[in-house]
C-alpha cells in the first residue's frame, strides 16, 4: 500500500496552485456518463481527457468532469466542451485517439476539430 | 456492458443522483461467488418506485434517471445464476438513516459470469467526477483485501481537491499495487 505521507507531500506542494485554480474562469469539459454513456466507452474517453490535459499542462484552466445522459445516446461517448463567452462545442463517438487530438488541436490551440462535431455527424 | 467494473460505474451514479455524500463499494469473493455491494446515504426511493425500476419498460420519461442501469445488472448476475437486491429508506420516511443499498450477487464459475474488468479506473473515474462525496471501496478475495478511503486521504489532503491529477494518480497506483498483492 502507498504511503500517506506522499498524500502529505501532494499537499505541501499544491499549496500555492490551489489559490491560483480559484481565481480561473477556465474551461469545462463535460463527458456524458449515464448508462448509455459508459457502455459505449466514456470512461476511457474521461480518464483520457485527464490524462492529456495534464500532459499538456493545461490542469490549472481545464476542468474534467461529467453529466448525465443529454438525449442523444446514438452519438455516446459524447464530449461538450465550455469556453467563457464561446458556443459550447459538442464531439461525439468519442474515443482515446480523438481525445488526444481535440486537447491538441482544441483546448491547446483553439482549433476546433471540426470533423469530430456533432454538426458533421448529422 | 463489457466488465462488471463499468456496471459498478453506473450504478453509483444512482447513489450520486440521489444525492449521496459517502457511498460505500464492497466487493466480497467466496470460492464460488462474488458480491457486489453499493450502498449511500441519498434520497432513496419509494417502495412504489423499487417495485418499477427493475423493469426497462415501466420506467417513464421522468423517472428516465434510473432507466438501463439497474435491468443490465440484473441480466448480468441472473446469468449466472445469481441476482439484484435492492432495499431503499426514503429520507421522508426516515430522515436520519435514508439511503439505498444495491446488492449484486454473481456465480463466478458459470459461464457466463462477466469478468469484473478495470475496477481500479472505474473508482478513479468516480472520484475524479465527484470530489465531495466520499467513498469507501473494499474489494475482499480470498488472498487478502484491496481498500480505499477518501476520508481518511481527506484528512492528510486538507483544502487539496481529491480531484487534483497528482491525487489521482495516487490512487490509480494505490489501488494498482494492492490488487498486485491479492
Amino acid at each position: 500500500m502507498k504511503s500517506l505521507a506522499e498524500l502529505a507531500a501532494i499537499r505541501e506542494r499544491m499549496k500555492d496552485k490551489v489559490v491560483l485554480r480559484e481565481g480561473v474562469a477556465g474551461t469545462r469539459v463535460v463527458v456524458g456518463m449515464a448508462t448509455c454513456g459508459i457502455s459505449a466507452g466514456a470512461r476511457p474517453v474521461l480518464n483520457t481527457f485527464v490524462e492529456e490535459v495534464n500532459n499538456e499542462g493545461l490542469s490549472e484552466t481545464v476542468t474534467v468532469t461529467q453529466t448525465g445522459c443529454i438525449g442523444i445516446c446514438q452519438y455516446e461517448p459524447v464530449v461538450e466542451i465550455f469556453e467563457s463567452g464561446k458556443d459550447k462545442v459538442t464531439y461525439v463517438k468519442m474515443t482515446p485517439d480523438k481525445v488526444k487530438r481535440v486537447v491538441a488541436e482544441h483546448l491547446k490551440k483553439g482549433n476546433i476539430v471540426t470533423e469530430y462535431t456533432i454538426g458533421n455527424a448529422q | 456492458m463489457k466488465e462488471l467494473s463499468l456496471n459498478i460505474l453506473d450504478i453509483t451514479e444512482n447513489s450520486v443522483k440521489a444525492g449521496a455524500d459517502l457511498i460505500f463499494i464492497t466487493l466480497t469473493e467466496t470460492e464460488e461467488t462474488l458480491t457486489v455491494s453499493i450502498q449511500d446515504n441519498g434520497c432513496g426511493m419509494s417502495p412504489e418506485f423499487l417495485e418499477q425500476v427493475k423493469d426497462p419498460f415501466c420506467t417513464s420519461r421522468t423517472t428516465r434517471k434510473v432507466g438501463l442501469g439497474i435491468p443490465l445488472l440484473t441480466l448480468a448476475a441472473r446469468q449466472t445464476g445469481g441476482d439484484v437486491d435492492i432495499v431503499s429508506q426514503t429520507v421522508e420516511a426516515d430522515p436520519v438513516n435514508h439511503g439505498t443499498e444495491t446488492k449484486a450477487m454473481f456465480y463466478k464459475n458459470h459461464i457466463d459470469f462477466t469478468p469484473i474488468g478495470d475496477i481500479t479506473e472505474t473508482v478513479c473515474t468516480l472520484i475524479q467526477c465527484n470530489p465531495h462525496i466520499d467513498f469507501e471501496y473494499r474489494h475482499t478475495t480470498l488472498l487478502g483485501e484491496v481498500t480505499l478511503s477518501t476520508k481518511q486521504m481527506r484528512e492528510v489532503l486538507g483544502e487539496v481537491p481529491l480531484n487534483t491529477y497528482e491525487v489521482i494518480s495516487w490512487i490509480r497506483e494505490d489501488l494498482t499495487e494492492q490488487y498486485q498483492s491479492v
